[in-house]
């Protein structure tokens, strides 16, 4: 369906305006960009007749005029860049506005490790970045995808060589400075762990300033044959950020990946899930936790492909929903012909605490096998009265009980942290949010 | 200690309590007794402050005082404690923190001291070999993952921590096996003292061997029928609630019971 509107040429020109800032480029990453564009005006932006969209309306995105962030002054911003809290005790990977930004980053690389810039890489070997890059995020399925992949020139690079063990995390920070016009960004990353090969990664999206921005990510990542990740993203951009994220990942045989998406900022949030277990014996955990409020819009899309068989899967996202804030979930699991054993579990728990927050949680099961174990489960509650009462009848204020028990119902899904600064931090920041948090303090 | 008077409570638009009047001093140990569903649970909560049920007549006083409108954290503040028939579990709050922050919440309330972590560690310690439980359960979430034995454990630990002037105990013994009884019941013993009141209810006569009450009261149908001493409760052991299941017999027994008094 061809959607002809005006937003839409603005993007092909803009698109026409950021090549033309570009310095040549490869001819192979050129078409690439011109395809998932074309794709892109083909396409249009979902809207809510979407099954997919059903419960989150972009119209007001697809109205904005959204030009590219330019290069930010990162020396002119390096004190406010510096202070940013993103030390996890490991390496850092910082682009700003989608730029690799040297001068911030501390990659001390230990021996064998690639990571850098995707510009750096196509600068010596783009041979690594063609038979990867696009080749797992389909922008012929997904608008944003397309865009991103539209206006693709840097991003962060990744590649965890065979069975190297990192010991440290890595951090790639994704900043965005908008500017006074709204600007998007968008973020691309590859992450490639080889056979046998074992890493923690943590994405943060961060914004600078209440402009109005767009960040529109793609993370696609490869988790070799019995290789084992962990990847953390935190979405925590200011609230005039629109932030849609694709996290595309592509698990081998015996492969074991743990995805942990927390959503504590951004105005609307989408976040789309994707991961395929193409070879035998995978195991994978989807995790989430979101805290919102006001206005805040977050969607959570996940979708489970179990192609190969042995497999097991398991989504578990938990939500703290306050004000007028709107939650949605979707936790798709697609289970092949052929891909038996599948051993495949969703959850999504929701905490209300206001009576004006909104949920659609939205389990969904597509079984193609026949020797399956499959389940989902959603619950939507308010603060268990039970709980209340007994934490009171102890002599803990009501304040303090509601507290504790807020703080327990993120808790556990933070307690999955497995980077213990990183997991602190999370609990300090949860405790600071929440009345008599100084109480809370003591508790992690 | 405690008085109630002409108690009525409504719950979920159910009158439960029609008219219960109690009255235990300080030492005491009085006991609870009767049939499922005759209240004995709603008077247990509602004494330690349940708020979502509603009190529509009479009061409880407590040291004199009415406490018929505090909440529960204030009552727990004033030395009101409950040991609960369901121990709510609560994922994520280790047991120690959770009764650290219990005990100095009471103890800021009543202006005393907080007390600091290496303190509390020792008097933790040596109030959980009081109960013969596992000092590794302090550091587990809050009754998550207990067994039923060590879910009502624990309520007597907490009681043993926090030293409240009245306890009251909602079906301890539910739910468990003869050992962890008698090791319940010496713990309760141990705490028993001239200036703590325990209020033991309970359906089954087997905790009273261990826990010896002074006085035994029977509810049924919302009202208490019948008062005695400890050998009440071995004449309900023999005759069981059988006779009390009816309303006209209930009736002749309060009827009864009041000729009694009166006679």
């Amino acid at each position: 369906m061809i959607t002809a509107t005006e937003p839409n040429y603005s993007f092909a020109a803009a698109l026409a305006e950021f090549e033309s800032r570009l310095d040549g480029g490869r001819p192979w990453l050129r078409e690439l960009r011109q395809a998932a564009l074309a794709r892109f005006l083909e396409r249009g932006f979902p809207t809510t007749r979407d099954e997919d969209w059903r419960f989150t309306n972009i119209s007001a995105l697809e109205r904005t005029p959204f030009r590219p962030a330019g290069a930010c002054d990162v020396p002119a911003q390096r004190a406010t860049l510096l202070a940013l809290p993103w030390d996890v005790g490991g390496e850092q990977l910082i682009l700003v506005n989608g730029c690799y930004a040297p001068d911030l980053s501390t990659l001390s690389a230990e021996s064998g490790l690639r990571c850098g810039s995707v510009t750096s890489v196509l600068a010596t070997d783009d041979g690594e970045l063609e038979d990867h890059l696009a080749q797992y995020a389909d922008y012929m399925d997904c608008s944003f995808v397309a865009l991103n992949t539209a206006f693709i020139a840097d991003g962060a690079y990744v590649r965890i060589p065979r069975r190297h063990m990192a010991e440290r995390p890595l951090h790639i920070v994704h900043i965005s400075v908008p500017g006074e016009a709204p600007s998007m960004v968008h973020p691309r990353t590859l992450v490639l762990v080889d056979d046998e090969a074992q890493a923690s990664i943590v994405e943060s999206y961060i914004s600078l300033g209440e402009g109005t921005s767009f960040t529109n990510a793609v993370t696609e990542v490869v988790v070799g044959e019995g290789a084992r990740l962990r990847h953390y993203k935190l979405a925590r951009e200011a609230l005039g950020t629109y932030h849609i994220g694709t996290l595309q990942i592509h698990q081998k045989r015996d492969s074991e990946v743990l995805s942990h998406c927390i959503t504590l900022g951004g105005g609307l949030v989408r976040h789309n899930i994707n991961s395929v277990l193409a070879g035998a014996g995978g195991h994978c955990r989807l995790l989430g936790l979101y805290l919102v409020g006001g206005d805040q819009h977050v969607d959570n899309h996940l979708r489970v492909e179990h192609v190969a068989p042995h497999c097991d899967s398991r989504e578990v996202f938990k939500g703290i929903l306050e004000g007028r804030a709107r939650a949605v979930f979707t936790g798709r699991i697609v289970v092949h012909r052929g891909a038996q054993q599948t051993d495949a579990k969703q959850t999504n728990k929701n905490l209300m605490l206001s009576g004006e927050a909104q949920v659609d949680s939205k389990p969904q099961l597509e079984i193609h096998a026949d020797d399956v174990k499959c389940t989902h489960g959603a619950t939507i509650g308010q603060i268990d009265r039970d709980a209340l009462f007994y934490l009171r009848s102890r002599g803990l204020s009501e304040a303090a009980a509601r507290s504790l028990l807020v703080y327990a119902f993120a808790g556990e899904s933070l307690a999955e942290i497995e980077i213990e600064p990183l997991r602190r931090r999370l609990q300090r920041e949860l405790a600071a949010r929440l009345p008599q948090g100084e109480f809370l303090e003591a508790l992690s | 200690m405690l008085v109630i008077e002409n108690l009525h409570v409504v719950v979920d638009g159910q009158e439960i309590l029609k008219g219960v009047d109690l009255k235990v001093g300080a030492g005491e140990v009085h006991s609870i007794m009767g049939p499922n569903g005759s209240g004995k649970s709603t008077l247990a909560q509602v004494i330690a402050g349940r708020d979502t049920y509603q009190i529509t007549a009479g009061r409880i006083l407590y040291r004199g005082r009415d406490v018929t409108e505090l909440s529960p954290e204030e009552r727990a503040c004033e030395g009101v404690f409950m040991a609960f028939q369901y121990p709510v579990e609560i994922p994520g709050v280790s047991t120690s923190y959770f009764l650290r922050s219990a005990l100095n919440a009471q103890r800021k309330y009543r202006g005393l001291e907080e007390v600091d972590a290496l303190d509390f560690l020792t008097l933790v310690k040596e109030r959980i070999r009081l109960l013969g439980m596992d000092e590794r359960l302090l550091n587990r979430a809050l009754n998550e993952g207990f067994s039923g034995g060590e879910k009502k454990r624990n309520e007597i630990f907490q009681l043993a921590v926090l030293e409240p002037r009245l306890a009251i105990l909602d079906e301890t013994d539910s739910g468990l096996d003869i050992d962890a009884l008698k090791v319940v019941a010496d713990g309760v013993n141990r705490l028993r003292g001239p200036e703590r009141a325990f209020v033991v209810v309970t359906h089954y006569q087997r905790l009273l061997n261990y826990i010896v009450p002074d006085y035994v009261h029977v509810l049924a149908g919302g009202r208490i029928v019948r008062s005695g001493g400890k050998e009440l409760a071995l004449e309900l052991e023999q005759r069981g609630y059988g006779w009390l299941s009816d309303e006209q017999a209930i009736e002749a027994v309060a009827g009864q019971t009041a000729a009694e008094r009166a006679g």
